[in-house]
């Protein structure tokens, strides 16, 4: 019987100097407790993944399968219950407050809803501060000078500083809220369905400037999103979450191309398309996704998986190395239609 | 550029501004009473007990002789000082008090609210006679009384907007940028939580000086033969077939209750960010 705990992504990937790897995280749990203190939800239940630098990580997934959880635990916002994660090869959990806040500089986060994530009662130039004041500059011509090297990245102009969030429209805010993450020259920048909220004409303007923020300050991201198009668009490699487990990853070509896992193959395969000949055979899930509280045995998936046999609801699936650099939590063979165990 | 905004936004809330003059009224005739009243408010002249209105006492005079115009004039400083005092503590410690527990949460969360609803299981009024008989009746236990009574329910109206407000995305911002849980507390959450705290504390001036008057009619405010609103009306019911003896300080009460209402009313709109915008 293989375990979980004996096979993770990253240790059947082929060993990779340990200074490429900017962040890992290793099983990472993150279990919150019901109203009654009884129920627990396991949100995000053994994760490890690691983010090289420079590359941009996508993480796809249903809503409430765990994934902004993942990257709100990734940057320590909210406890782990289990499991490490190693920034530059530092363990975050044994760094004390001092540290972690130094560290807070080198990880930022950019939040889905613009409004949500700006101080109505503030200022741009005060929210753009912000960051400043906190980690103790105090000359105050510099940090203007600065703000106004942000704004020119972000593409705002300094006639900006003085509206409040709610004088600005949504692209406009969105700007604002990744001028303030950039502000302390973060490495690694986790992009919380940052253009979720947005217009898609709005929306290809903020993924553009994302990527040329990436180019211009190599910069990079681990960019958490349920729009398989957005992720296409925008990522190297491709995580695919289902109720707080990764159960697919690899390279983006390969993993749009040749899904290893059913559950990828389902979602890909909902993507709309206009051109017939780009149309993927649409395959319907049965059933609604099961709750994280209950979840299933086993693999998670084995209740609406087309390819479900008896060992699937038994063990959780191993790791399975599926192409390059890519892979499968998953007992099916889509290339031999068979199950491997 | 703000002050423009705000005048225009007087003209535009026919009700802040009535209430403001309503205010600076009282106000006024109370620093200045020295000046306009026209007689020394504890000044006795029985010759003219119980005068109706007429051109030498426009209020007429109290069962003393005592020139009613005077005392109410007077009476502002007792009322007003006493309505602002307590409403200024109560905002000061209930706020903080709520934030704390709001913010914090759990276990804390539970054991400040349930000490503040200690204070709320006993009627208002019967506590602050307690409190105020206690500690003897003078302006100032008077003052005490009212602030104990009265701060829970500001702590409440606190601890459940912070509640909402640090569900905020900007106070998780402000925590992945390193900002301190003492800070985000008092740049990001208090700023965003405190307006619906002094709405009710300007709607609750009023109703602060109504306790007062209610506890000085009692007996328990200021001792006679102080001149307080209060107190003045009821040395009136004894004597309700001269209806200027309690009428003209209970309608100096009414005035003051409903003015401050009025700015609450106003102050509401003004806070609210959207809709000064919509507005300036």
């Amino acid at each position: 019987m293989i375990r979980e705990e004996t096979a993770r992504p990253d240790f059947l990937e082929a060993p990779e100097p340990e200074k490429n790897i900017l962040l890992k995280a290793d099983d990472i749990r993150v279990t919150f407790r019901g109203k009654d203190r009884k129920t627990t939800v396991k949100a995000v239940d053994g994760v490890s993944l690691s983010i090289h630098k420079g590359e941009i990580l996508g993480i796809v997934g249903e809503s409430g399968c765990g994934k902004s959880t993942l990257g709100r635990a990734i940057l320590n916002l909210i406890p782990l219950t289990g499991g490490k994660v190693y920034f530059e090869g530092q363990d975050l959990s044994t760094l004390s407050k001092k540290e972690m806040k130094d560290m807070r500089k080198k990880m930022q986060i950019i939040f889905q809803d613009p409004s949500a994530s700006l101080n109505p009662r503030r200022t741009v130039e005060q929210i753009l501060f912000e960051p400043y004041i906190i980690h103790g500059y105090k000359d105050k011509n510099y940090i203007r000078k600065d703000i106004l090297r942000l704004l020119e990245l972000v593409g705002l102009a300094e006639y900006h500083l003085s509206r409040y969030s709610y004088e600005l429209s949504g692209g406009q805010k969105q700007r604002i809220g990744i001028a303030r993450a950039l502000a302390l020259k973060p490495e690694l920048i986790i992009c919380d369905e940052a253009v979720s909220a947005l217009d898609v004409s709005v929306q290809a303007q903020v993924l553009n400037l994302l990527m040329d923020l990436k180019k211009e300050l190599g910069l990079t991201y681990l960019f958490i999103s349920h729009n398989l198009n957005v992720i296409y668009q925008i990522s190297d490699r491709v995580g695919v979450m289902y109720l707080g487990r990764l159960v697919e990853l690899g390279p983006y070509k390969s993993l749009y191309e040749e899904p290893a896992h059913p559950y990828t193959e389902a979602l890909l395969s909902a993507i709309p398309q206009i051109h017939e000949e780009n149309r993927r055979e649409r395959i319907h899930l049965q059933g609604e996704v099961p709750s994280p509280i209950n979840p299933p045995s086993g693999c998670h998936f084995h209740t609406r998986c087309p390819h479900t046999c008896e060992v699937c609801s038994m063990d959780v699936p191993p790791w399975r190395k599926v192409g390059d650099r890519h892979f499968a939590a998953c007992y099916w063979n889509p290339k031999s239609n068979e199950h491997i165990i | 550029m703000f002050l423009k905004a705000f005048l225009r936004l007087i003209r535009k809330n026919y009700l802040f501004t009535a209430g403001c003059l309503i205010c600076l009224f009282w106000i006024l005739a109370a620093i200045l009473a020295p000046v306009i009243a026209p007689y020394d408010p504890i000044a006795q002249d029985l010759a003219v007990k119980l005068n109706p209105p007429s051109a030498a006492h426009f209020f007429g005079t109290d069962n003393f002789g005592r020139d009613i115009f005077s005392r109410v004039i007077y009476g502002g400083r007792y009322s007003l000082l006493a309505g602002v005092v307590t409403v200024v503590c109560v905002t000061i410690i209930g706020s903080i008090y709520g934030a704390i527990a709001g913010y914090v949460g759990g276990v804390v969360d539970d054991v400040m609210m349930r000490l503040s609803e200690v204070i709320l299981s006993f009627p208002q009024l019967i506590l602050a006679m307690c409190i105020n008989a206690a500690l003897g009746s003078n302006l100032f236990n008077t003052i005490i009384a009212l602030i104990v009574v009265a701060w829970p329910g500001y702590a409440r109206l606190m601890r459940s907007v912070v509640i909402s407000v640090k569900e905020n995305q900007y106070i998780e911002a402000a925590e992945a940028l390193g900002a301190s849980k003492f800070r985000i507390m008092f740049r990001e959450i208090f700023p965003n939580s405190i307006s619906s705290v002094l709405i009710m504390a300007t709607t609750d001036l009023g109703n602060q000086i109504l306790l007062f008057s209610t506890l000085s009619f009692l007996g328990l405010g200021s001792a006679p033969p102080t001149p307080e609103w209060g107190m003045m009306v009821s040395d009136g019911v004894s004597y309700f077939n001269k209806f200027w003896v309690a009428g003209f300080p209970g309608l100096a009460i009414f005035t003051m209750a409903v003015g401050a209402n009025f700015i609450g009313d106003g102050l509401r709109d003004i806070l609210d960010p959207k809709l000064r915008k919509q507005v300036g």
